[in-house]
């Protein structure tokens, strides 16, 4: 496979997403609601992770390749800036409630899955391994956040309430899934259909209605981030800042 | 010692007696994970592959490889990941499965044996064995359990909760 920006590129976009969606879930690390509940936010958190290395590993041995033999994913993740970011906006955003963030998974994580999908058909064999890889665990994660959907839009007022307001909040963010950028090397806009007919399925079922005619944000894919991503990023970040190189 | 002892089984000999920190009863070898092992000129090579993406237990493992060999007079080792294919817990020996019995933790079922595993939501598996009384009575309490690879059951006869290897 040669190299090509486009690899680089799109190997960064899939690390970026799962590094801060990760980052972001850690959050709730000891706050859930119920213990196991916190322990399952977590276990998707260290998967995330473990995804996000996966990618980053792939981008460094990119850039070996292409003459940078300094790289290395604690660099790619520690050691670029805002606007070199390239994560979708719905990744960074705060966590809000505990339905916002259940909302969140769900949709990415139904997202992840097609996505992953179809990259295990594809040409790149880096990519195909690691989507591999990555589908079993992703399978868990939508099975836990769709019940979850359901349990929340289908259970009290108040939890339908929620539920219902963090449909408001993220509905918006869910077009950039299928805006393809330049670099993107699966048709993310092929997509689009299935992910509508999964979310419609369990909002049925979670007694909750998809909104129409939503303006959609981009940017985060080309590094044009909410004002929430530097906030992200100083606290990800400030160990190899202060102390660069640091280890364990 | 010399000269490289290029001699497979002696190697694996070797590696059963690295563990899994996680679960110490089990051998990297009855969890599956070597995949291959190679020789080069003054070094050896053992391949592995991940149990889940983020395991943190593989980067412990592939330290111990290493001083393992080491110990035993190899003096350049390598340990290098291979992510395809992906592994699966029905590489796991049926001696580890009995092993994981034994310590109290259910080991995982065939996985191909239920292609709709993931499929039904508010769905589980069931009819997994307590390792305390073999009642299979049971139900879940958690689908993600104490690490990336095991959920949480509870025995309905005996009451003891308890920790299941889930298939992967
Ligand atoms: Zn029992």
């Amino acid at each position: 496979m040669p190299l090509t920006n486009n690899t680089l590129n799109y190997t960064l976009h899939l690390a970026d997403n799962a590094l801060i969606l990760g980052q972001r879930n850690g959050e709730w690390c000891a706050h859930g609601p119920i213990l196991e509940q916190d322990i399952a936010i977590t276990n998707i958190t260290l998967d995330l992770i473990g995804q996000a290395r996966n990618f980053y590993q792939n981008a460094a041995a990119c850039l070996h390749e292409s003459g940078d033999p300094t790289a290395s994913e604690d660099s790619l993740a520690y050691l670029r800036t805002e606007r070199e970011f390239k994560n979708l906006l719905i990744c960074e955003l705060p966590n809000g409630d505990w339905a916002q963030t259940i909302l969140r998974q769900f949709f990415f994580s139904t997202f992840q899955l097609l996505l992953f999908e179809k990259m295990k058909h594809s040409n790149n064999e880096p990519l195909v391994a690691i989507a591999e890889k990555s589908i079993k665990e992703t399978q868990y994660h939508v099975k836990w956040s769709s019940e979850w959907v359901i349990r929340l839009g289908d259970g009290t007022t108040e939890s339908h309430s929620r539920i219902t307001k963090a449909v408001d909040t993220l509905w918006m963010y869910t077009g950039e899934f299928f805006i393809p950028a330049s670099y993107e090397m699966i048709d993310v806009a092929s997509l689009k259909n299935e992910w509508m007919n999964k979310v419609k399925e369990v909002f049925d079922e979670a007694t909750l209605t998809l909104p129409e005619n939503v303006f959609m944000q981009t940017g985060g894919k080309n590094g044009a981030h909410t004002e929430h991503m530097g906030f992200i990023l100083s606290e990800l970040q400030y160990l190899q800042r202060v102390f660069p190189g640091a280890e364990w | 010692m010399n000269t490289l002892n290029k001699n497979k089984d002696h190697i694996y000999s070797i590696l059963q007696e690295v563990c899994d920190p996680e679960v110490p009863v089990l051998t990297i070898l009855d969890l599956g994970i070597v995949r291959d092992i190679q020789f080069h000129e003054e070094e050896v090579e053992i391949i592995i592959t991940p149990t889940y993406s983020g395991c943190p237990a593989m980067d412990a493992i592939s330290v111990d490889i290493k001083l393992k060999l080491i110990e035993h007079g190899f003096k350049k080792v390598k340990v290098s990941y291979i992510l395809s294919p992906a592994w699966t817990t029905d590489w796991m020996s049926e001696e580890g499965k009995k092993k994981l019995q034994v310590y109290g933790i259910a080991p995982p079922k065939k996985s191909t044996n239920d292609t709709r595993l993931h499929k039904m939501l508010f769905e589980e598996e069931t009819h997994i064995e307590c390792p305390q009384c073999h009642s299979i009575n049971t139900k879940l309490l958690s689908q993600f359990g104490s690490t990336a690879c095991k959920a949480l059951y509870q025995c309905n006869d005996c009451k003891e909760p308890f920790d299941y290897f889930k298939c992967h």
